[in-house]
């Protein structure tokens, strides 16, 4: 029997189901991995109690017979959701031992579903960076390395500690969010799944603001069915989140086929961009032949504004950043820092210099910088156009085609420390931008690894609404490039 | 009140001023019961931070929802203000840095607000239609209010109360179209009136679920319009007309001294009448207003707006002209409806088929008269309009006479009982009985020998003494007519 940790949802789900293993054998096999595994330093929070809490509770219910549709799977949580009782730290200092009195909505479904919680992961602070270097718990070891070399490498970010966990198996699965990438790039660079659901598919309530317009919560998982079993679970309309959509959730798992006779698979000519490394269009052709195999036709498309998105998402997600992290104040809750004979300005100032790091001070300044008179029509208005000709862009290429394959990332992981230049850091989310503003579905899977034995991801983006579309096409991908690739346990 | 037919000028030593007025009133939707967006309750005078959710508070991860009432009870009061209802609009963020602003941000609407533009017809003369004046409303846009700080509790430290946090506001922002203190009292009083009639804001200006920024300036007559001051949360009408007559007066000083006046900001002191520099505009926040990426547009779909439009009362203005077309006085009319209250208690008085007229004149000279005295409110009024109608009827099938029927209310005001029960048992029934009234008037004309002569000899004027010796000897319950005409038949046979 392979190891519990080395089993997917689906395949914990089941055994558990026959009796094949007790969820606090499952629940124990992660707690220990967890423990093992603090080197790669992907939890800031350990909760081993609620893993068995919640895997008794499984084993009682299943004797019963009554089981919720994720009985006995134990998680990860992106340290973004909110987490009743247990630090919600966003990654950020000035959140330093913040313990909500309440529970996000997606967790707390993923707790109706009777999943348990192995402890919260590192992220980068305020989910903003693209290597989980800028968390204040420190940068998320990869569990990858490049071949013969010591070099650590980062997870990816902002959901770094969640990819790397799933990666490292001391989670089978893990809640992510995504604002401009923030599933997608991570998962492309450990190996693994990562899907985030169209805007409004999983309440925001409770999790952590970055940028309201293009946060979205999604799931990361090994396999394609994994991220179908928990993204059903995880979305849900929720009266409590204006921007949550009042539909029903499709049975996403029950749906799936890799069959794709009679899809067009829209490949855009503008994703073809210089400085990108050969083997990662390399890959793109290999996703292009797999979804030909599976049945799909391809066709070229146009996403004429693409050059524009990601200067647009630096306007629009900074901008919604400035306004929605003006909150941390000292004046409630998290850090306060009083000067000595300071006024409340003087507070204000000391609190949030001590509390939030360089990164997410860039952002704010920027943000406060595009929405300042003067400045605002020709950022942020000029910033929301673009958006809406991006989101037309995507009308009209849906017109021709049922889904887009495009790389997930410019690039494989790169090591700690390695890009400092923020310019270049935003890079990574060329590809995954676009998608964001768009309010689309969009997934990344695996599809092989490059010369050095980096895992590199393949990225679809679907229609509004259509994540079966996106996760059939990534479940074609998924059989054909039989990546079983996982990292040498080093740690 | 100043006389309407001079328009209010300010005497400088250059000349004669006038002043430009625009108010923006703040009027908390306190028929919801609930804040803007948390579904928080809202009682006024509760314990600090009792009326807080994880919302108002900004909790991470906390999202606004609007509050459908607050929303119906904004449009209603646009309707009422015959405004352009918009149903299209968005909320923006107001970015700035305050303890008692948890959020960081106040959610309000610069860019489309809710309600467009509507009017105001103020009275300057209640007597007098041609008083009559339109005000002018600009927009209409429903936002949050903020909590309040206590500087008073402690050394060295300030606390914050968030009671009054997320809870929502009409702003109801008019043009600059008033030309006095008394244009501007007057449509405080009648905008806070429609408030009332609709119940959307209860108008409470002392609690402060009402409270104006008063924008002045002033100009020589016809000139383009000054710089303008803005007097922040004046909380009073007396207060609003004060900072009018102060400001204008300030300001024609400072122009005539070869100063000028400075966009600023400004706030009233009442207790010495005057108003001070708060910030300048070169200090004024840059707010960052841009749509809260949390919220969707509002869009108002027609059964919603024609649920609104039926929900409306029958509003101040349309019930005067009604009560004119009944007789009722313009002056009676105007005081009748000026409250809503005491509308409702007059249509409730003439419902019981009463004489409207007179209903009118009772209600505003003796029901209005005894409640000033004892300084009761319309609510508390121990006549009840039924038992008043009855104590209308009584006067007017000829039971009790006009004189008798004052202490009949006196006693009813004492005791709230109904007239008919107060005048069978102190026996103030109007006798009609010519027997009795007779012997009376054989006794008087019989001792007043020497009158009756004189009235027989011409002096018609006696007959005032003959009725009034008559009625004194009747105990005031005779029926002052069959005493007329028995007096007649005996004195001029």
């Amino acid at each position: 029997m392979t190891e519990l940790t080395a089993k997917t949802i689906a395949e914990l789900r089941d055994g558990f189901r026959a009796g094949e293993f007790t969820a606090r054998e499952i629940a124990e096999s992660f707690n220990s991995a967890v423990a093992a595994a603090r080197t790669l330093n992907a939890y800031t929070v350990e909760t081993p109690e609620d893993a068995l809490a919640s895997a008794d509770a499984a084993d009682k219910a299943r004797a019963s017979g009554e089981v919720g549709s994720l009985a006995g799977i134990p998680l990860g949580i992106k340290d973004l959701f909110a987490t009743r009782g247990v630090n919600t730290t966003a990654g950020s200092h000035i959140l330093k031992d913040f313990k909500p009195p309440y529970e996000s909505t997606v967790t707390a479904n993923l707790r109706e579903a009777g999943a348990g919680m192995l402890g919260k992961l590192n992220m980068d602070e305020f989910a903003m960076g693209s290597s989980n270097e800028t968390s204040t718990y420190g940068p998320v070891l990869s569990p990858w390395r490049r071949r013969g070399s010591n070099v650590g490498l980062t997870p990816g970010g902002s959901s770094g500690g969640s990819a790397a966990a799933v990666a490292a198996e001391i989670a089978p699965g893990a809640t992510g969010t995504d604002t401009g990438g923030s599933i997608r790039q991570p998962a492309a660079f450990a190996g693994i799944c990562g899907i985030k659901p169209t805007y409004g598919r999983c309440s925001r309530w409770g999790v952590v603001a970055f940028a309201s317009s293009l946060d979205q919560a999604g799931p990361m998982a090994k396999t394609v069915r994994d991220c179908a079993i928990l993204l059903e679970v995880m979305a849900g309309f929720d009266p409590k989140d204006s921007t949550s959509l009042d539909l029903p959730v499709p049975r996403w798992e029950a749906n799936l086929s890799g069959d794709l006779r009679g899809k067009r698979v829209g490949i855009p000519k503008e994703y073809r961009i210089d400085g990108v490394p050969s083997e990662i269009n390399t890959l793109w052709d290999r996703g292009i032949e797999w979804l030909k195999d599976a049945g799909a036709t391809p066709v070229e498309i146009s996403l004429p504004h693409t050059k524009y998105a990601l200067p647009t998402y630096y306007i629009i997600a900074p901008a919604e950043a400035s306004s929605n992290l003006a909150r941390y104040d000292g004046v409630r809750y998290g850090l306060r820092e009083v000067p000595e004979s300071g006024n409340l300005d003087a507070m204000y100032s000391a609190t949030r210099e001590a509390g939030f790091g360089a990164e997410v001070k860039r952002r704010i300044m920027i943000g406060t910088y595009v929405l300042s008179a003067g400045f605002y029509d020709a950022y942020f208005t000029k910033a929301q156009k673009v958006r809406a000709l991006i989101k037309q862009d995507f009308r009209r290429a849906f017109e021709q085609c049922d889904v887009i394959l495009t790389p997930t990332a410019p690039s494989a992981a790169f090591g700690i420390g390695e890009t400092t230049d923020p310019l270049a850091m935003y890079l990574n989310d060329v590809f995954a931008v676009p998608a964001s503003l768009a309010g689309l579905p969009a997934m990344s899977v695996p599809g092989g690894l490059d010369e050095q034995g980096l895992p590199l991801g393949l990225h679809l983006i679907g229609n509004e609404l259509d994540e079966q579309t996106v996760l059939n096409a990534g479940l074609a991908i998924e059989e054909r490039a039989g990546f079983a690739a996982r990292p040498d346990k080093w740690w | 009140m100043a006389d309407s037919a001079a328009p209010f000028r300010i005497k400088g030593e250059t000349g004669e001023w006038e002043v430009v007025v625009g108010l923006e009133v703040h009027a908390q939707i306190t028929a919801s019961r609930a804040k803007l967006f948390s579904g928080a309750a809202t009682a006024f005078g509760a314990e600090p931070n009792t009326q807080v959710s994880l919302v108002d508070a900004a909790m991470p991860g906390m999202l606004p929802v609007p509050n459908r009432e607050c929303i119906r009870q904004a449009v209603r009061t646009g309707m009422a203000l015959d405004a352009k209802i918009n149903r299209w609009s968005r909320f923006d963020r107001k970015n700035y840095f305050y303890a008692d602003l948890p959020q960081g941000y106040q959610i309000s609407q610069l860019y489309h607000p809710l309600v467009g533009e509507g009017e105001v017809e103020i009275l300057l003369d209640e007597k007098d239609e041609s008083s009559a004046k339109n005000i002018g409303i600009e927009r209409i846009h429903v936002e949050q209010d903020a909590g309040k700080l206590m500087h008073d509790q402690h050394p060295t430290m300030s606390y914050v109360d968030l009671n009054r946090c997320g809870v929502a506001l009409m702003e109801i922002v008019s043009r600059p179209d008033m030309r006095s203190p008394a244009e501007a009292g007057a449509y405080l009083r009648k905008l806070r009136a429609i408030l009332r009639y609709v119940g959307s804001c209860d108008g409470n200006m002392e609690e402060g679920s009402m409270r104006a920024d008063v924008n002045v300036s002033v100009r020589k007559p016809g000139d383009e319009f000054g710089t303008r001051t803005e007097t922040k949360n004046v909380n009073s009408v007396r207060f609003v007309m004060q900072v009018v007559e102060h400001e204008a007066k300030r300001q024609v000083e400072l122009i005539e001294s070869g100063g000028s006046v400075a966009q600023e900001t400004r706030l009233f002191d009442p207790d010495k009448g005057v108003t001070r520099s708060l910030r300048s505009k070169e200090d004024a926040h840059d707010y960052r207003y841009f749509p809260d990426p949390d919220l969707l547009p509002l869009e108002l779909d027609d059964a919603f707006l024609d649920e609104c439009r039926k929900s409306i009362p029958e509003l101040p203005d349309a019930k005067r002209k009604r009560y004119e077309l009944m007789g009722i006085s313009p002056y009676n009319a105007s005081v009748l409806t000026a409250e809503v209250e005491a509308a409702g208690w007059f249509d409730a008085l003439i419902d019981n088929d009463v004489d409207p007229k007179q209903a009118a004149n009772w209600t505003v000279a003796e029901l209005f008269g005894a409640l000033n005295r004892t300084g009761a409110t319309i609510a508390e009024s121990p006549v009840s309009p039924a038992h008043a109608a009855g104590l209308l009827k009584l006067v007017a099938d000829g039971t009790i006479s006009g004189s008798i029927a004052k202490t009949v209310f006196e006693k009813m005001l004492e005791s709230g009982d109904p007239a008919v029960e107060i005048v069978e048992r102190e026996g103030l029934k109007q006798t009609s009985d010519t027997g009795a009234i007779d012997a009376e008037i054989d006794k008087i004309l019989a001792a007043n020998a020497d009158k009756v002569a004189e009235y027989k000899g011409g002096k018609q004027q006696l007959f005032g003494f003959f009725v009034g010796q008559t009625m004194k000897a009747m105990a005031g319950k005779a029926n002052p007519q069959v005493v007329n005409e028995r007096l007649r038949a005996k004195l001029d046979a």
